[in-house]
């Protein structure tokens, strides 16, 4: 009101219609939407270049230009030190900034429980869930098995630490599912290999290094449709829903859920965006109203089927509900895998 | 000759006004970020990679990767001038290029640098038009352990050979190790030698030590030293190319062994940083008489590794065309371009969309032409920069080192950081400590470690995975014998009498490590 209030003042020094309409427009305007951010925008990526967050980033940067989404520009910055802490670090001291997002990998979860460093994101605002990243076990297309059963079979059949399951950093998602997969295998263990990011992952396994992987649908869909690569099963409650074949024969739907092949895991990660915290509610609703139109547009689309995400998306308390939900999830199964730090 | 006739398609995509203009763009650009330290190709590609989203791919691509080219002959610049590598594979261009500039022959330093990252760029392309799918596959033999192994020779090519005592040899590379395994071990996710610092949960990077070591260590050393820079009473000789160009074909072992290793530190994918240490260090290892010329202003020492990081930052495209992988940090951020664009990395792609692979093929050529003519016109601008009074360019250097240090993380603690090290390099230089084996160290010694513990969980704890096939036995035997070298040769010596003399044996300090 103060605002309307200066207008005002200004009208009557110096009426004229221009300024008139613009504080009709003004004054009509509802006050939660006002809001505006009056300088570049800073979304933070808490990974390196060229993953799958750094690439969501880059995409949601490129979309928000081209449809002129913001009056501001977004300004897409790495911080990928300590396993993304240092990005996680860097949100949680910009209390109150409006000016800064982060997206979120499952390092918002597991990089404070497994190395101790001190942020949670209870003291972040969560604003939107723009997906869920699926993830798939995956062979290499010249090995023997056909099915998961076949090679959880396998590795139940074979010496401990036979086979060997590489994957994208330590003690982070991919091993959290492979500890999960664990259970299944009568106590014959995989050897873990550690790699820095999934598409060395993948190559890793095209080249017979590592037996199999839990590479993300867009870091291997390459080489499944090159003929390298043999997906299994997919870690998800339900099939993934794009129907349109991928290679000559099969599309993302046709790949079993690791359940009905016997491997009961779920798993799915979050790509999410959050604010610092002691934001107002008038800033959060610009960016889900920013987010929905992102989410909108054609290319959102393309690039969701492209990377067979899971298009669940969610705001406000939903949102709230499910990272709370998730927190307690990853930490029951760091706990059971024992890749808890120390010092927690 | 399928290949010919596919490349001529290409050039036919490039050659529209539009996109020779962007070219021509790209290339200023990539040159402007390659001289800026802490910009780095990777980050210029990335922030620039939105702006192309509304442009067709193969327009997007060619001016993305002329920026790259123009950043793989910018880097060479500040490393020849003031002694800063710009990247990382120009680092081994400062041993011999700045005591070049200093001696007053920076017009012919540079030359050398350009002409050489031209020609292994234009045998890596040649390599790429027809051998793309042969040598494509090859990448794919490289797990863990040979990545080691390689890891291992350029180590190796580089260690045996120091100026000074092998102790302070091996004292600055620990040094170096040390300063690598700050941060989050990606191997048990645990984060070391961090001490409650949230600034060291990103690891001492190379570019703030680098700046620090080299950039600031030279000024305070050139302050000591009655600030002036020793290049600056240069005449500037208009026809420096062409003198240069005269003595180059002298050196085309030099310009071979660089090429192949560039090619195959590429290819395998190694990287262009591995490739320029390795090939200065065997250029120096095959060097005809006294060895010691090298790292006092050689031509040869300029030209080996500048070759072998063109060759291996062009070759680096090649997996990330044909597999997805890719060769570098830059070739990365292509590569999530290439996804964005709804183009799919991989086997398919040479398949799927011919005009853009060929396109891109063809602008390698046409975009390093462009470049080079680019460059080498503003040699005798940027040799000049040398004449001005020292008072002025030293802050203004001060100045883009602190901008670039910043850079890197946004975070002003490098800046400090810097500084620290810029007296770290000075104290090195007073007591003739080797700075390079330092820098190798930090910068491959992060790799060689994970590379080394993923072969040992392979193998559960075995060494002999590295003489597990072939391939990795013959680098790793290779590393073996270049390491024990000056052993052996100090055995033979031994073993023919003492009638001849030991060359390493009356090698002297240098200043400017």
């Amino acid at each position: 009101m103060q605002n309307l209030k200066r207008k005002k003042s200004l009208l009557r020094a110096a009426a004229g219609a221009v300024s008139a309409a613009a504080l009709l427009a003004a004054s009509f305007m509802p006050s939660h939407a006002a809001w505006e951010p009056a300088k570049p925008v800073t979304l933070v990526v808490p990974a390196g270049t060229g993953g799958g967050a750094d690439q969501m980033a880059r995409f949601i940067q490129g979309v928000v230009a081209k449809h002129n989404l913001m009056s501001q520009p977004l300004i897409v910055i790495n911080k990928a030190g300590g396993a993304g802490a240092e990005g996680f670090l860097d949100i949680k001291s910009s209390k109150g900034d409006p000016h800064k997002i982060v997206i979120t990998l499952s390092n918002l979860f597991t990089t404070p429980l497994g190395t101790g460093t001190p942020f949670n994101w209870k003291e972040m605002t969560p604003v939107q869930m723009l997906a869920l990243d699926q993830f798939v076990l995956w062979v290499n297309a010249e090995s023997p098995y056909k099915t998961a059963q076949e090679y959880i079979a396998a590795v139940k059949g074979g010496t401990d630490r036979q086979f060997k399951m590489g994957g994208t950093g330590s003690k982070q998602e991919d091993q959290i599912i492979t500890a999960a997969m664990e259970r299944l295998t009568d106590g014959k263990k995989f050897t873990y290999i550690p790699f820095k990011g999934g598409g060395d992952v993948a190559t890793q396994l095209v080249g017979k290094h590592i037996d199999s992987s839990v590479n993300n649908p867009i870091e291997a869909v390459a080489q499944w449709r090159g003929g390298a690569l043999r997906p299994l099963c997919i870690f998800d409650a339900k099939r993934s829903t794009y129907t349109e074949k991928v290679t000559d024969t099969t599309a993302w739907s046709d790949i079993p859920t690791c359940k009905e092949s016997g491997a009961d895991v779920e798993y799915q990660m979050l790509r999410g965006i959050f604010m610092p915290g002691d934001v107002t509610a008038e800033q959060v609703a610009f960016y889900n109203d920013l987010f929905a139109k992102l989410m909108a547009t054609p290319d959102w689309k393309d690039f969701m089927a492209k990377g067979a995400f899971n298009q669940t998306t969610m705001s406000g308390p939903d949102y709230r509900s499910w990272v709370e939900k998730n927190e307690k999830l990853h930490q029951d199964l760091m706990q059971e895998a024992g890749f808890l730090a120390k010092t927690n | 000759m399928e290949e010919v006739s596919a490349l001529f398609q290409g050039f036919a995509v490039v050659l529209t006004p539009f996109n020779l203009l962007l070219m021509l763009i790209g290339i200023l650009l990539g040159v402007i970020i390659g001289v800026l330290p802490g910009l780095g190709g990777a980050n210029g590609v990335a922030i620039l990679l939105p702006l192309t989203f509304s442009m067709p791919p193969t327009s997007a691509i060619i001016m993305l990767s002329c920026i790259y080219w123009g950043a793989l002959f910018g880097g060479a610049i500040t490393s020849i001038l003031f002694n800063i590598p710009g990247e990382p594979w120009s680092v081994a261009t400062t041993f011999d290029g700045y005591p070049m500039a200093q001696q007053g022959r920076a017009d012919e330093a540079l030359t050398a640098a350009f002409t050489s990252s031209f020609i292994g760029a234009l045998v890596a392309v040649i390599m790429i038009t027809f051998l793309a799918p042969v040598v494509a596959k090859f990448a794919l033999r490289f797990g863990p352990a040979e990545f080691f192994a390689v890891q291992f020779l350029t180590f190796a090519s580089f260690i045996g050979m120091g100026r000074t005592s092998p102790f302070k040899t091996i004292a600055s590379m620990c040094l170096g190790f040390a300063l690598a395994g700050v941060g989050l071990d990606t191997v048990t996710g645990q984060l070391r030698m961090t001490f409650g610092f949230e600034q060291l949960l990103t690891g001492f990077s190379f570019l703030v030590a680098v700046i620090g070591l080299f950039g600031i260590g030279e000024i305070l050393a050139s302050m000591e030293g009655g600030l002036a820079f020793r290049g600056a009473t240069a005449n500037l000789r208009l026809n420096a190319v062409l003198e240069t160009w005269k003595k180059l074909p002298r050196y085309w072992v030099t310009s071979i062994r660089s090429c192949l290793v560039g090619c195959w530190m590429g290819i395998t994918p190694g990287g262009a940083t591995p490739a320029s240490f390795m090939s200065y260090g065997l250029a120096k290892r095959f060097a005809k008489g006294n060895r010691d010329r090298f790292g006092k202003g050689e031509l040869e020492g300029v030209i080996a590794p500048e070759t072998a990081a063109h060759a291996a930052g062009t070759s680096a495209l090649l997996p990330m065309l044909t597999l997805g992988i890719p060769g570098s940090p830059t070739a990365a951020v292509l590569l999530g371009g290439l996804m964005i664009w709804g183009l799919q990395p991989g086997p398919l792609l040479f398949v799927e969309n011919k005009d853009f692979v060929w396109g891109l093929i063809a602008s390698m050529y046409l975009g390093n032409v462009v470049g080079l003519i680019i460059v080498l016109t503003c040699v005798p601008l940027f040799a000049a920069i040398l004449r001005i009074p020292f008072s002025v360019i030293a802050p203004v250097i001060m100045v883009v080192c602190a901008i670039g240090a910043y850079t890197v993380n946004n975070s002003i603690f490098d800046v400090w950081m810097i500084c620290i090290f810029g007296l770290v390099g000075y104290v090195f230089n007073k007591l003739d400590y080797p700075l390079p084996p330092l820098v190798l160290a930090l910068v491959l010694g992060n790799l060689a470690e994970s590379s080394f513990r993923q072969a040992m969980l392979i193998s559960q704890g075995s060494v002999a995975i590295f003489w597990s096939n072939w391939l990795v036995g013959i680098i790793m035997t290779l590393g073996v014998l270049l390491l024990l070298w000056p052993l052996i040769s100090w055995i033979i010596t031994k073993l023919r009498g003492p009638a001849l003399p030991e060359p390493v044996a009356v090698e002297t300090p240098h200043p400017h490590g």
